[in-house]
This record gives structure tokens, sequence and C-alpha cells, in this order.
């Protein structure tokens, strides 16, 4: 087994009576990209504020690299990287200027620091932009640089919250290209996302939060298997219908959004074929079950069970 | 927690190189605001007063309008400044994902309204000794008394701002605080004439007291042990908020 860089056990966080975190017990092997889902509120932020020590647990116990946060947080995070979830970057300065000052925090010093800053606008293609004030700059260019600046300590480990949240197609896919590189250079990687395509991607093992705790915790593929079928079966149809139609197929996983359904199913040749029978309107698609219908299974698809 | 005075002063760094950049726009203004405060004050008013404190108002008033420039220096970086850094920036929290610690954040913090003090207070200083204001060489002597006077304030204020849950607040510092210290603490006239047997005591809690006295027994060559007290309680009272401010910066930045 490979040692962890990062394990919570125990870990709890209350905020005014209320668990935001409830008994979390993880590990993050090193070398590896570890994911933590969960919808909104659930406490995938405190879970990482709690890692990198501005957050104090509770209850429980966190060690990152062998070493107890709650100790010696300084030494941690010299060593490790944090991307916030909101991008918090000096408006008026550069992107040049912004990743100086920020290397500054590292007590980075020249001609070092000159040559971070160099290599990280080459990693992050800020290079065209490199003096234009960052408030004049797109998200995307801004959350590179977000990026950018957690690396400036070449960090050990590398936390990302929600790192490509509200970015277009090509930027996502430049940023996974970025942490795959440094994933093989041997950085481990621990981040938040609600894209589960991204999750899928990117992570060798994910955990799924719901209301402050750990619901499943494995690799995406494994996950699937563990709560779904392979195979997933889409339509259009109503309540009515779908009970027609499942009437003697015996206890199957299904979901259901709105009209939306959702039947798992190892084989859906059959019930393909009683769907066309059917006629018409319900529109059906079959593809490979994947992690947003485990998320959606796990976490409940009506947004009120999300919320509270 | 310890403080680092290497993360400390790359807090400092921060600020001043934003600083840097518009720092000819910012220093235009601490050039007029002196010479508006001596001629209106100074020479207008002052043509109607033989003398105060044995000499002419003009040379009464300079000492204490450069603690004054002092203590507005500091005290608009600890308030507003920090407050939008902390609040609405995020600056902190993106310096607490490094080996920064909320200490440094703050010892950094007061290095740098100390220097921006230093700054407001400096120029006062050159326009008033430009003036033939400031006696020389004694009142060189009143050239440490801006960053004293900026580390008081910067103390006070930052004591303040941790404190305060809205940006509000700070309208009540500035109106029923600064601006009361500001007319009633020696600068304008002199209060031991003015006031008699306990009040003369109670006076001296005011913060904005010690440093305008102390300038002006520069300036004037009559030091004392008097200006022994006022140091004293200049160095007192800041380290006494250092150390509250210590432990309410911690609780602020680190939920
Ligand atoms: N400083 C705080 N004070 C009080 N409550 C807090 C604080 N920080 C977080 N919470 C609460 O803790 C819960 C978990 O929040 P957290 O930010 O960890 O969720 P999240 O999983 O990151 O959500 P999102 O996907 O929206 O980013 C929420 O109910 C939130 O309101
Ligand atoms: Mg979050």
């Amino acid at each position: 087994m490979t040692a962890s860089v990062v394990t919570l056990r125990g870990v709890a966080k209350c905020f005014d009576g209320r668990l935001a975190v409830d008994g979390v017990n993880l590990d993050v092997p090193a070398g590896s990209c570890f994911g933590l889902l969960g919808p909104n509120g659930a406490g995938k932020t405190t879970t990482l504020r709690m890692v990198y020590g501005v957050t104090q647990p509770s209850a429980g116990e966190i060690r990152v690299f062998g070493v107890d946060v709650a100790r010696d947080a300084r030494a941690v995070r010299s060593r490790l990287g944090v991307t916030l979830q909101e991008n918090s970057l000096i408006e008026p300065l550069s992107p040049e200027d912004n990743l100086r000052i920020f290397g500054r925090y590292h007590l980075l010093a020249e001609p070092e620091l000159s040559r971070r800053v160099e290599e990280l606008m080459d990693f992050l293609e800020l290079r065209s932009h490199a003096g234009v004030p960052v408030r004049n700059l797109s998200g995307g260019f801004q959350r590179r640089l977000s990026i950018a600046m957690s690396l400036m300590n070449r960090p050990e480990l590398l936390i990302l919250d929600e790192p490509t949240t509200g970015l277009d197609p090509a930027v996502r896919q430049a940023l996974w290209a970025r942490i795959r590189e440094l994933q093989a250079e041997g950085t481990t990687i621990l981040l938040t996302t609600h894209y589960m395509d991204e999750a899928e991607r990117l992570c060798d093992r994910v955990a799924v939060f719901a209301e402050g705790r750990v619901e499943s915790e494995g690799s995406p593929r494994d996950l699937i298997a563990r709560h779904l079928a392979a195979e997933t079966l889409e339509l259009e149809c109503d309540e009515a219908t779908e009970a027609a139609l499942l009437s003697d197929s015996g206890e199957l996983r299904k979901m259901r959004a709105g009209n939306r359904l959702m039947v798992y199913v190892d084989d859906a040749a059959s019930l393909l074929e009683r769907v066309h029978g059917l006629g018409g309107t319900a529109r059906p698609v079959v593809r490979p079950t994947n992690l947003e219908d485990v998320f959606l299974a796990i976490t409940g698809t009506r947004i009120e069970e999300a919320e509270e | 927690m310890t403080i680092s005075a290497p993360h400390a002063l790359s807090v400092w760094k921060r600020n001043a190189s934003m600083y840097a950049r518009t720092w000819k726009l910012n220093l235009l203004p601490n050039f007029f605001e002196p010479v508006f405060y001596l001629m209106a004050i100074g020479v207008g008013v002052g043509a109607y007063i033989e003398e105060m404190g044995g000499v002419s108002y003009v040379q009464f008033l300079a000492p204490g309008l450069i603690c004054v420039a002092a203590m507005n220096g500091a005290s608009f970086e600890v308030t507003y400044n920090i407050y939008v850094r902390m609040s609405f920036e995020n600056v902190y929290e993106a310096m607490l994902t490094t080996p920064v610690q909320p200490d440094d954040v703050l010892t950094g913090e007061v290095l740098w309204a100390v220097t921006r003090a230093t700054i407001y207070g400096g120029v006062f200083f050159l326009v008033i000794a430009l003036y033939g204001l400031a006696p020389m060489p004694g009142a060189l002597l009143a050239l440490p008394v801006v960053p004293l006077t900026g580390l008081l304030f910067a103390m006070i204020g930052v004591t303040y701002t941790l404190r305060v849950p809205t940006m509000d607040f700070f309208s009540f510092y500035f109106t029923l605080f600064l601006t009361p210290l500001f007319l009633f603490s020696d600068v304008f006239f002199p209060i031991e004439e003015r006031l008699g047997g306990v009040w003369l005591l109670v006076a001296e809690v005011l913060p904005l007291l010690h440093p305008v006295r102390l300038a002006r027994s520069c300036f004037s060559g009559t030091l004392g042990w008097i200006s022994l007290w006022d140091v004293a309680y200049i160095v007192g009272v800041s380290f006494a908020l250092f150390g509250w401010a210590r432990r309410a910066v911690g609780a602020r930045l680190i939920s």
C-alpha cells in the first residue's frame, strides 16, 4: 500500500451547532488524484480548509505529509498549494506582479522568484497578457492565474476547489492536461468538482459527500459497479407508462427527474425493444452508466434534498 | 503561534507594491493638506492671536499637525483598507493558503500602517521645515515621534477593525473618536490652560495628546520627565493592544 499524503480520522466540524462535516475518514494516496464530490453545502470546501489548517476541526485528527496540521500549519502549508473556490487576485496588478507578490509569501527570493514566475507563465499560458491588469482579463485567464499562484512553491500536494467551474470547454481541456502533467511529475492532487465527467476523467478515487458525511468512496469505475448496473436506458415517459413498461421486469434501479426516466440494467436490449413497442414519444437512449448516475443515486435528484 | 519576520515582511511588501504604483498620485495631496491648514488656521486665524504657549500661533500649531497627519495616515490604512482586504478582496484568505500565519498578517499590516503614517507625517514635516517653522536641529528629534504616532493609531484602529461586524462602524470611529481627538488634544490650544484639576488627569487618557505634547517639546526644546511618560504611554498602549489584536486576528481569520 502506498503512503497517504492526507489522512482524516473521525473529522467533524460544527458551525453554530450544525455539523458541516460529520465523522469523515479519508486517505489520499501519494501521487493520486482524489476527488471530493457532493451537492452544494455538503462540506467539501470545509473539509479542504481543515486539510490546510484554516478551519479547525471540532473533533478528529488530520495529518498531512504525516504532520498534524493543528500542530504545525506553517510547515504543512509550505509544502502544499491551494486554488480557492473564489479567485483572490490583485485586480489592478498584472498576472506577473500577482505571481511575484504571491511568491514572496513563500519567501521566494530572486533569482528563484523570477525563474518560477517565468516557468508558470509558460506552463499555464499566461504570457500573452502578462502585463495587463487582472481586472481586464477573462474568467478563464484569471482561473489559470489562480492555479499558477498555487503552484509557486512547487507543492507536493495541490488542492483545487472547483478548478474549472464556469470555464469554457477549451480552457477545461487545457487545465485537465496540466493537472495530469502535474500528477505525472508526482504531485498529489485533491480536488472538488461538480462535473462528473471531470471527476471520471481525472480522479483515481472519489469520495461522494452528502450532508457532511462520506456516503461512498472508491475509483469511479468501482463506484459505478457497486451502485448501479452497467447500462442506462433513458426515456421520456410518465409514471403510468413506467408502471406498464416495467411491470414484469422485477426489481430494477431507476431514477426519475421530471418526465425523464433512467433505468439501470445489465443489458438494455430487451427493455429497449419494449420501449420501441410503445411507439412515438419516448425518445430512448442507451448509454453506459456514468458517475453522474451514481452521484444522483447517492445524493438524490430533488433540489430540496440537496439543499437541506 | 510565533511571528515570523520574513513572512510579516512579505505582507508589508504586498501593500508597498500596491502603493508604489500610485505613489505620485497619493503623495501630491499630502503636500497640499498641510499647506491648507497652515494657511487657513496658522496664518489666517493666527493673525488674530498674539501668541500661544509662548510662540506665534502658526508655530504652536505646526508640531501637532505633524502628529495629526501621522494619525490619519495610519487610521485609514487599518480601518477601511484592512476591512476591504479582509471582507471583500479575500486577501488574507489567499495569504493563509501559504506559510503566512494570522500573526504575520497582523504584524505586516501594522508595519505597513506605520510606514504609511511615516510618509504622511514626514511630508508634513518637510513642508513645515520649508516654511521655516521647524527650529533646527531640535525639531529633528520630533521625527521618531511620527512612526510612534503611526504605531499607536495603527494598533487602536486595527483593534477596532477586528471587532466591527460591518464597515458602517467606521464612520463612528472617525467622527466620534478621531475628530474629537483632533480638536481636543492640545493641537489647537493648550488644554492645560483650559482644563483644571482632575480634568487635566482625565485628559491624559487621550491618545493623541501624548504624541502632540512630545512633538511640541521637541520643537521647543523642552523635553522632560513628562516626555518620558508620553513615550511610555505610546509604547505601552501599543503593545498591550498588539497582544489583544493577536488573539482577535486568529479568531477572525481561522474559523
Ligand atoms: N464559516 C462558516 N460559518 C458557518 N457556517 C459555515 C461556514 N463555512 C461553511 N459553513 C456551512 O457549512 C456547510 C458546508 O459548506 P461548504 O462550503 O463546505 O460546502 P461545499 O460542499 O463546499 O459546497 P459548494 O459545492 O456549494 O461549494 C454549509 O451549510 C455552509 O453554509
Ligand atoms: Mg465549496
